[in-house]
């Protein structure tokens, strides 16, 4: 009965046991980082996607404070949004350079990139600066709570991005472009690219719509 | 539910003392000893916990456990880790289930109302945020940690250090869950915290902030272990195995974690936000400046019904591994359970607003999710009758996993069917948030998943430890079980029906008292099953030389039994090829066997304390959070942080286990026969 659904024997035989020195030995916990990796984006995307929910929700709860419009100065997030654009591009060029071997020009474009970084964050800092100094700080409604946490989520994964930009350009002077460090940068890049999408999303939904409606 | 004025009086900690900034909250009356109740506890624990050390210390075992255990990034110790773990909780969840049981028999009969409603409320939440995150999750955690890699034919998951560390981060949670009993106070809120009574405006106390912290901590752990779990079904099955051959439980587990993945961040992103709420002051789910409290309670439902799959998915695997086997047959259906798999998890998305039709989101919002959620036991239907015809005209052996297959069966369609009652929205409103609605719940959780854990202990304890479970006492625990099953839950479904509603501490009406009499009659017999359980292992582990068993003791169909019981750390001397479903059924009717030579060098993960130091720096953080001693936490979050990175700076992760030496390690153990 059981071997009812069992597969006709091949005419070699079957193999049950596999003992080809080289079929396994290779490091097979390797392969999994990339799908892990963006398997743990989606994640996060859902985090930001509940983040985008409850903006939508809460977005227009003032509670007699200010609006958007009232807030937001659209030319400085423009030029904060640049920034961003411009890292992702220069990031490109690092993974095209890791690719060539030019560890030397690949760790310039990284550096590039992180000054971008660096940059963004220093606009979303002056931003937070400037609300907190206009009374609109995150206790002040519901849709500044659900804004600063929404664009202050996104500005903490940059943070996060930048510190491990600059660990990983450490361990590249340290150990050279080896397979874990390529590995390393490939995943950062993922982790960029995905957090100019977000930033995207917030630009055009929170910032743009702010000001337009 | 007590007011915000009343609940101080009961509580502790002032939240208006003004907070030292050295010690925070913290200070000698926080320590509610003044309970005797509370006090006896802490004395006992106290006593088992020293006890417990000094006999490791006595024995010289803690370096065993830190080199074998602690540090181990061996999916199978991990998984027993977990499993060790959910049973410890499993005895304090139950010990609030006992106290809930006394206090509503007693109360209820006018005799004695022995716990304030205050520490009343405390102990339902505790009962059901351990239950659900530290007892349930761990052991289905557990099962797909050691069974699934050796299902198939991996030798380890795919991220082994990850695995370490999402063992000791949901240990983090129950350390801060465990420390709340004593220091301080849990929360007072129902196992998913409401607002707007979570908020910081009705539950002052540290109660909430234990709870968000411990389930933060513990929920990242739940979804990097998703997400490694995952690849490696993806990444790492045997050659030959694909998608349609791959055995029902890893297909269970596979779905299972996608579930996981795609709803634990929905559960972090929410419970961040209450946090914020009561930390920084935002208005998220507050009553003024714009909150929306019902935004909450979307959100957490909408992790919270994926949830519910979660746990009873991997349990349908494990069932669907011990029918055919104590059947003699293959499982009826292979495809339509699959199929029925995926559908459930689709579904289990969309029926989110089941759990609030009383919101009054409007007739045709009710109508959608009521007719979703009767949708889902169709699949849930086919899989109980593909059981079904997988045991007809099947050889059935009544081994322990099998008994508790069938008490499963039985009991979770009752449950099924008074599931189908609540999802009428007509019928909710009148049972909504009763008894019949608790009865229910434990109907399918309790007859599902608790029923399907120990049919997997029993299933699986030879394949770990290479000797069987001692069948006696496995009898006892099990009529114990599911006799005080019945009698502690069908009184509530009759309570529910006449009105009385849950989490309900004081009574005027004594003509209850006889129902809940019966309950706690139940809840004592449960008590001699928790017992017997206990005594089962501690028996089994005594005879384990006369229980003794080799690589396949049940006649079994799947990879996992195809290696020695217990495996080698690195699962198998040789990677199976595989041909067909139930890949080692086909390899014993071909009559396959291992090649006792032609050993290749086996590449390894190395152990690794970076798991348990970041977790423990976690807990430091999560700790401080709570108790507002803010430099500590800012110690605990720069030092996990920082230990972190140290950590990527270790490139040497790994080795080789060369030929001779698996030659050595295979030849010391039991060579495994195929049976017939």
């Amino acid at each position: 009965m059981t071997t009812a659904t069992h597969p006709p024997e091949p005419s070699e035989g079957f193999d049950f046991y596999d003992t080809d020195p080289a079929s396994h030995a290779d490091g097979h916990h390797e392969t999994g980082t990339m799908l892990g990796f963006w398997i743990y984006l989606m994640s996060d995307s859902l985090i930001f996607g509940i983040l985008f929910a409850i903006y939508a929700v809460l977005g227009t709860n003032y509670a007699a404070g200010p609006a958007p419009s009232d807030l937001f100065e659209i030319e400085k997030i423009l030029l904060a949004t640049f920034f961003l654009l411009f890292s992702s591009i220069t990031y490109g060029f690092a993974v095209i350079n890791m690719q060539l071997g030019k560890q030397g020009v690949m760790t310039i474009w990284l550096l590039v990139t992180g000054a971008f970084g660096i940059g963004f964050l220093t606009m979303e800092v002056l931003e937070f600066h400037h609300l907190w100094h206009l009374g609109a700080g995150p206790g002040a409604s519901a849709f500044l709570s659900s804004f600063w946490f929404l664009v202050g989520t996104h500005g903490l994964h940059v943070l996060s991005g930048t510190i491990w930009l600059a660990v990983l350009l450490v361990q590249v002077q340290k150990h050279g472009l080896n397979h874990d460090n390529k590995r390393r940068i490939l995943c950062l890049s993922l982790f960029w690219h995905f957090l100019d999408l977000i930033w995207i999303g917030v630009f055009s939904f929170v910032y743009l719509t702010g000001v337009l409606l | 539910m007590a007011t915000a004025t009343e609940t101080t009086a009961h509580s502790f900690p002032d939240i208006t003392n003004p907070v030292n900034w050295f010690w925070g909250k913290l200070s000698w009356d926080i320590f509610p000893f003044y309970d005797p109740l509370i006090l006896g506890t802490f004395l006992v624990t106290m006593a088992l916990g020293l006890g417990i050390v000094g006999w490791l210390t006595y024995k010289r075992l803690w370096g065993y456990l830190w080199t074998e255990w602690f540090t181990s990034v061996d999916h199978k110790k991990i998984g027993i880790m977990y499993m060790v773990l959910a049973t410890v909780m499993l005895i304090r969840g139950f010990s609030d289930a006992i106290l809930m049981r006394i206090h509503q028999a007693l109360a209820s009969a006018g005799v004695l109302e022995f716990l304030p409603p205050y520490h009343y409320d405390q102990v339902f939440t505790a009962h059901g945020v351990i239950m659900i995150f530290f007892v349930a999750m761990p052991f289905i955690t557990g099962f797909m940690n050691y069974v699934m890699p050796l299902q198939i034919g991996a030798r380890d998951v795919a991220f082994p250090f990850l695995n370490n560390f999402s063992f000791w981060l949901t240990f983090s949670g129950v350390v801060l869950v465990m420390l709340s009993l004593f220091v301080g106070e849990f929360a007072a809120t129902g196992w998913l915290a409401f607002p707007p009574l979570s908020g910081l405006e009705f539950s002052p106390g540290v109660g909430v902030d234990y709870y968000l912290w411990s389930l933060n901590i513990a929920g990242i752990g739940t979804t990097l272990s998703g997400i490694n779990l995952i690849v490696t079904i993806v990444k790492m099955r045997a050659p030959g195995m694909t998608w349609m051959k791959m055995p029902i439980f890893t297909w269970s587990t596979l779905v299972t974690n996608i579930l996981i993945v795609a709803s634990f961040p929905v559960l972090t992103a929410t419970l961040a936000l209450l946090t914020a709420d009561r930390y920084l002051g935002t208005h998220f789910f507050t009553n003024d400046m714009g909150g929306n409290a019902m935004m909450y309670i979307n959100l957490i439902w909408i992790w919270g019904h994926p949830e519910v799959y979660i746990l009873i998915l991997p349990i349908f695997g494990i069932f669907s591994e011990i029918v055919p086997t104590f059947s003699r047959k293959r499982l009826f259906g292979y495809t339509s359970m699959v199929y029925a798999l995926c559908v459930i998890m689709i579904l289990s998305y969309l029926v989110w607003l089941h759990h609030f039709f009383t919101m009054g989101a409007g007739a045709d919002v009710n109508s959608f999710f009521g007719i979703t959620t009767m949708i889902i036991s169709i699949p849930t239907g086919a899989k109980l009758f593909n059981w079904l015809f997988t045991m007809y005209k099947g050889r059935i052996k009544f081994e322990l996993p099998m008994m508790w297959v069938i008490a499963f069966m039985i009991t979770f369609t009752i449950g099924g069917m008074t599931g189908v009652l609540l999802a009428v929205p007509p019928a909710d409103y009148v049972l909504h948030n009763s008894l019949f609605l608790v009865a229910h719940f434990h109907n399918v959780i309790i007859g599902g998943v608790v029923f399907g854990v120990f049919a997997g202990i029993n299933y699986w304890w030879p394949k770990a430890f290479g000797f069987h479970m001692n069948k006696f006492w496995g009898l006892v625990s099990f009529y114990g079980w599911v006799g005080g099953f019945w009698f502690a839950f069908m009184p509530l479904y009759i309570l529910g029906l006449m009105g009385v509603t849950r989490r309900l501490s004081q009574f005027e009406d004594t003509s209850y008292a006889l129902l809940f009499g019966i309950a706690a009659l139940g809840v004592a017999m449960i008590a001699v099953g928790v017992v017997a359980f206990i005594i089962q292992i501690f028996v089994s582990i005594r005879d384990r030389a006369a229980l003794a068993c080799d690589g396949d003791p049940w006649n079994a169909r799947t990879l996992e039994w195809s290696t020695s019981s217990p495996p080698p750390y690195y699962n198998f001397s040789h990677v199976p090829n595989v041909y067909a479903l139930d890949a080692w059924d086909h390899m014993k009717a071909h009559n396959a066997e291992d090649p006792q030579d032609d050993y290749v060098a086996i590449h390894m993960p190395k152990r690794t304390a970076s798991g348990l130091v970041i977790s423990a720096l976690m807990t430091v953080m999560g700790f401080a959070m709570i108790w507002h001693i803010w430099w500590l936490a800012l110690v605990g979050f720069i030092g996990s942080v920082a230990y972190g990175i140290y950590h990527t700076f270790d490139y040497d992760r790994d080795f080789y286990l060369q030929p001779d030496e698996v030659r050595a390690i295979a030849n010391g153990r039991r060579p495994v026969v195929p049976a017939e």
